[in-house]
C-alpha cells in the first residue's frame, strides 16, 4: 500500500512540474509579445475586427441595412451624427455595411486558410520526406500553380463558373496551398537529415510516426506565422475578385463590391470608396503587424 | 572463443558523388571500404580514428540507418541485410545507438517527455500512459535524472543532461548492444567523465556489449578491451587494449599514441618516437593507391603505393595491415625488451 500511495505522490507532483512549465513557456512568450508594441497593436486590431464581426447586428447602429436594403430618401449622405461614415446610392449606412462586410472578409480568410493550409502542408511534408519521384511530381505541379499570379488564376476559375463568393473562395484556396507546400517542402528537407530523425528511425518509427511527431512540430512556427501574414494577402485577393465583380454578389456587402459601386460617385461622393477601402487597409495591416510579433515570440521559444 | 554478439565482415559503404543536370553519379565517398571486426558478449569494442575516417558511418550501416553497399553485419548470428520487417522490430530492441551531439540528436520541439515515450509506443512497451510514466521515471533514474525533468524541453538541459536523455532513449527498449558514436566528445571534460561512469556502470547492470566509437584514445584505453584503428574507411591494426598501447605496430596507430598528452614519465618513456605527422587526412572520394596511409607515413616504401597490404598477424588477436608489420613488429618487442 506505501509503494503505492508514494508513486500516487510522484505522480500528482510531476503534473503540478508540467503545468509550472507550460505556465513558464506560456509566459515567457506573452512577455516577449508585449514587449514589442507593434505586435500588440497588430494583435488588438485583428481581436477588434474579429469582435465586431462576430458581433455585428449588436453593434452596428442600423443592422437592416446588411444585406438588400433600399432608402433612396436618404441616400448620398456625407458623414454626419446619424451616419458616421454616410450613406451609398441604396442610402444604406455605410459603416454598418463596413461592419457587416468584414464578416464576409474574415469568412473568406478562414475558408481558403483552412483549406489550403492542411493541403499544402501535408503535400509539402511528403514530398520533403520521400524525395525522388514523388517530390518531383508534387514540386513541379507546385510550380507550375506558383507560376501564375494568384489573382489571375482566381480570375480565370472565377470567370469560368457563375460568380459567387463560394467560387471565389474555391479559387483562391486552389492556389493558396502551393505557397505552403513550397515553405513545408523546404523545412522537411532540411529536417529529414537532421540526427532526432535518424534516432527515430533507429528506434523503429514509421515514416507518417516521423513526418508528424519529429517534422511536422518543427514546421508549426514558420507556417503560423505564414498564415497570420498570408490573412492579409487573402483578404486583398477576395476584395480584389469583388472589385472586379467576380467575388460576393450585390446586395451581399462585401468591402471589394463597396469601393467598385463607389468608385462611379467619385470624387464627390468620396466616402463611399474612401472607408471600405480604409476598412481593408486596417483588417490588412493588423494581421501583418501580427505575423511579424508571432515570428519574434515563436523564434524565442526556439531558444538555444 | 564463443560467438560473438556482433560480427562486421568486409562492410564496404560508398556514397554516390552527384553532379551535373541530371544528377549523374560522378564518383563514390568511399566512407567505409573493407571493415571486418567482430564484438564479443559483454566487451568493449573501441572504434579509433581521425575525423573522415568513417567511423560514425561503420555505426549508422551497423544499426540500419544506412544500407551497406556491400558485405555482411550479423547480430547474434543473424544476418542484417536478410531482417524483413517482422524481425526487425526485434532487432530495433536488441540494437541502439547514442549519437555523437544530444542537442541535434534530440528533437527542440519535443518535451523529454515524448522523446521518451516515443520507444515505448512504437513497441508497445506500457499499456497505459501512467504505466509508461512509471518506466519512464525508470528510465530517468537510470540515467540519474530527477524526474521532474520529464516535462522540460531539450533547450532547457545542459549538454551532459541532453545526452543522458538520449542514453535514456536508447534504455527505452531495453536493448543488449549500444553502438556509441563519440557519445562525450560534444561535452565538456567534467561532464565526460561522469558519462563514462554512467556507461561503465549501465553496461554492468544491465549486461551491455558496446561499440565505443571515439577519437580520444585515452579514453578508449581506460574502457575498452580490444580496439580497431581506422584510417580512410579502412581498419589498419586490431588488438587488445593493451598490445596497441604498449606494442603498437602500425606507423598510423604510433602517430595516434604519440600525440596523445601523457602525465608521467613512465608512459612519456613507452610511448613511440617515430612519428609521421605531415598533412591531413586526404579526401575519401580519392584516397591513395595502395596503402591509405603512405603519404604520411615516415617509412613507407615503393610497394606502400602500390600493393593494398594484407592483414598479419603480430600477436594473438593482433592484426596488422602495413606490408612492413613483420619487422615493424619485430622492433616493438625490442622495446619491450629494453624496458
Amino acid at each position: 500500500m506505501s509503494t503505492r500511495a508514494s508513486h500516487h505522490q510522484v505522480t500528482t507532483g510531476l503534473n503540478e512540474t508540467r503545468w509550472m512549465i507550460i505556465k513558464d513557456r506560456l509566459g515567457r512568450g506573452w512577455y516577449k509579445f508585449r514587449r514589442n508594441p507593434i505586435s500588440l497593436v497588430g494583435g488588438v486590431m485583428v481581436l477588434l475586427c474579429v469582435f465586431l464581426a462576430i458581433f455585428a447586428p449588436y453593434v452596428t447602429p442600423y443592422p437592416k441595412h446588411a444585406g438588400a436594403f433600399t432608402d433612396f430618401q436618404n441616400a448620398f449622405q456625407a458623414p454626419s451624427k446619424s451616419h458616421w461614415l454616410g450613406t451609398d446610392a441604396l442610402g444604406c449606412d455605410v459603416f454598418t455595411r463596413i461592419i457587416f462586410g468584414s464578416r464576409i472578409s474574415l469568412m473568406l480568410t478562414a475558408v481558403v486558410l483552412g483549406i489550403s493550409v492542411p493541403v499544402g502542408v501535408f503535400l509539402g511534408l511528403i514530398s520533403g520526406y520521400m524525395g525522388g519521384k514523388t517530390e518531383t511530381v508534387i514540386m513541379r505541379v507546385t510550380d507550375v500553380f506558383l507560376s501564375l499570379p494568384a489573382l489571375v488564376m482566381a480570375l480565370a476559375i472565377c470567370a469560368a463558373f457563375t460568380p459567387s463568393i463560394d467560387k471565389a473562395m474555391l479559387a483562391v484556396a486552389s492556389i493558396w496551398w502551393t505557397w505552403h507546400c513550397r515553405l513545408v517542402n523546404g523545412i522537411t528537407r532540411s529536417i529529414k537529415t537532421e540526427e532526432f530523425v535518424q534516432a527515430s528511425k533507429v528506434l523503429g518509427a514509421s515514416p507518417l510516426r516521423i513526418i508528424f511527431k519529429d517534422i511536422l512540430p518543427n514546421c508549426a512556427s514558420p507556417v503560423i506565422v505564414k498564415i497570420t501574414l498570408d490573412a492579409g494577402f487573402v483578404i486583398l485577393v477576395g476584395a480584389g475578385l469583388s472589385f472586379l465583380g467576380l467575388g460576393a454578389q450585390p446586395p451581399a456587402e462585401d468591402l471589394g463590391t463597396m469601393i467598385s459601386f463607389g468608385a462611379k460617385y467619385l470624387p464627390e461622393r468620396w466616402w463611399m470608396t474612401v472607408f471600405p477601402s480604409l476598412a481593408i487597409f486596417f483588417i490588412i495591416l493588423g494581421f501583418n503587424l501580427l505575423g511579424d510579433g508571432l515570428r519574434d515570440v515563436l523564434a524565442v521559444e526556439e531558444g538555444v | 572463443m564463443s560467438e560473438p554478439v556482433l560480427k562486421v565482415e568486409n562492410l564496404v559503404k560508398y556514397f554516390p558523388v552527384r553532379s551535373g543536370l541530371l544528377h549523374k553519379i560522378v564518383a563514390h565517398v568511399k566512407a567505409v571500404d573493407k571493415v571486418s571486426f567482430d564484438v564479443q558478449k559483454g566487451e568493449i569494442f573501441g572504434l579509433i580514428g581521425e575525423s573522415g575516417s568513417g567511423k560514425s558511418t561503420v555505426a549508422k550501416t551497423i544499426v540500419q540507418i544506412y544500407n551497406p553497399t556491400s558485405g555482411m553485419i550479423y547480430f547474434k548470428g543473424q544476418n542484417l541485410s536478410k531482417l524483413t520487417k517482422q524481425t526487425i522490430g526485434r532487432f530495433r530492441r536488441e540494437v541502439q545507438m547514442v549519437f555523437q551531439d544530444p542537442k541535434s540528436s534530440l528533437n527542440p520541439r519535443r518535451s523529454v517527455m515524448s522523446i521518451l515515450e516515443d520507444p515505448l509506443i512504437i513497441h508497445g512497451i506500457g499499456k497505459s500512459r501512467v504505466e509508461r510514466k512509471r518506466i519512464i521515471h525508470t528510465l530517468l533514474g537510470q540515467v540519474e535524472m530527477p524526474s521532474r525533468y520529464m516535462y522540460k524541453y531539450p533547450s532547457a538541459l545542459s549538454g551532459g543532461e541532453r545526452q543522458r536523455i538520449a542514453i535514456a532513449r536508447a534504455l527505452a527498449v531495453n536493448p543488449s548492444f549500444l553502438v556509441l558514436d563519440e557519445p562525450t566528445s560534444a561535452l565538456d571534460v567534467s561532464v565526460q567523465a561522469k558519462l563514462i561512469n554512467l556507461f561503465l556502470r549501465l553496461k554492468k547492470e544491465l549486461a551491455l556489449s558496446y561499440l565505443f566509437i571515439t577519437h580520444n584514445l585515452s579514453l578508449v584505453r581506460t574502457i575498452a578491451a580490444r580496439a580497431g584503428v581506422m584510417y580512410l574507411g579502412k581498419i589498419y591494426e586490431l588488438g587488445t587494449m593493451e598490445m596497441l598501447f604498449s606494442h603498437p605496430v602500425h606507423p598510423y596507430t604510433k602517430t595516434l599514441i604519440a600525440a596523445t598528452p601523457v602525465v608521467s614519465k613512465e608512459e612519456e618513456r613507452v610511448k613511440p618516437r617515430e612519428m609521421s605527422k605531415e598533412g591531413e587526412i586526404p579526401s575519401p572520394v580519392n584516397p591513395p593507391s595502395g596503402c591509405a596511409f603512405h603519404p604520411r607515413c615516415s617509412i613507407a616504401e615503393s610497394r606502400c603505393s602500390q600493393e593494398l597490404p594484407s592483414p598479419v598477424k603480430v600477436g594473438p588477436g593482433h592484426l596488422v595491415w602495413c606490408h612492413r608489420a613483420e619487422e615493424l613488429a619485430v622492433r616493438a618487442e625490442e622495446l619491450v625488451v629494453l624496458e
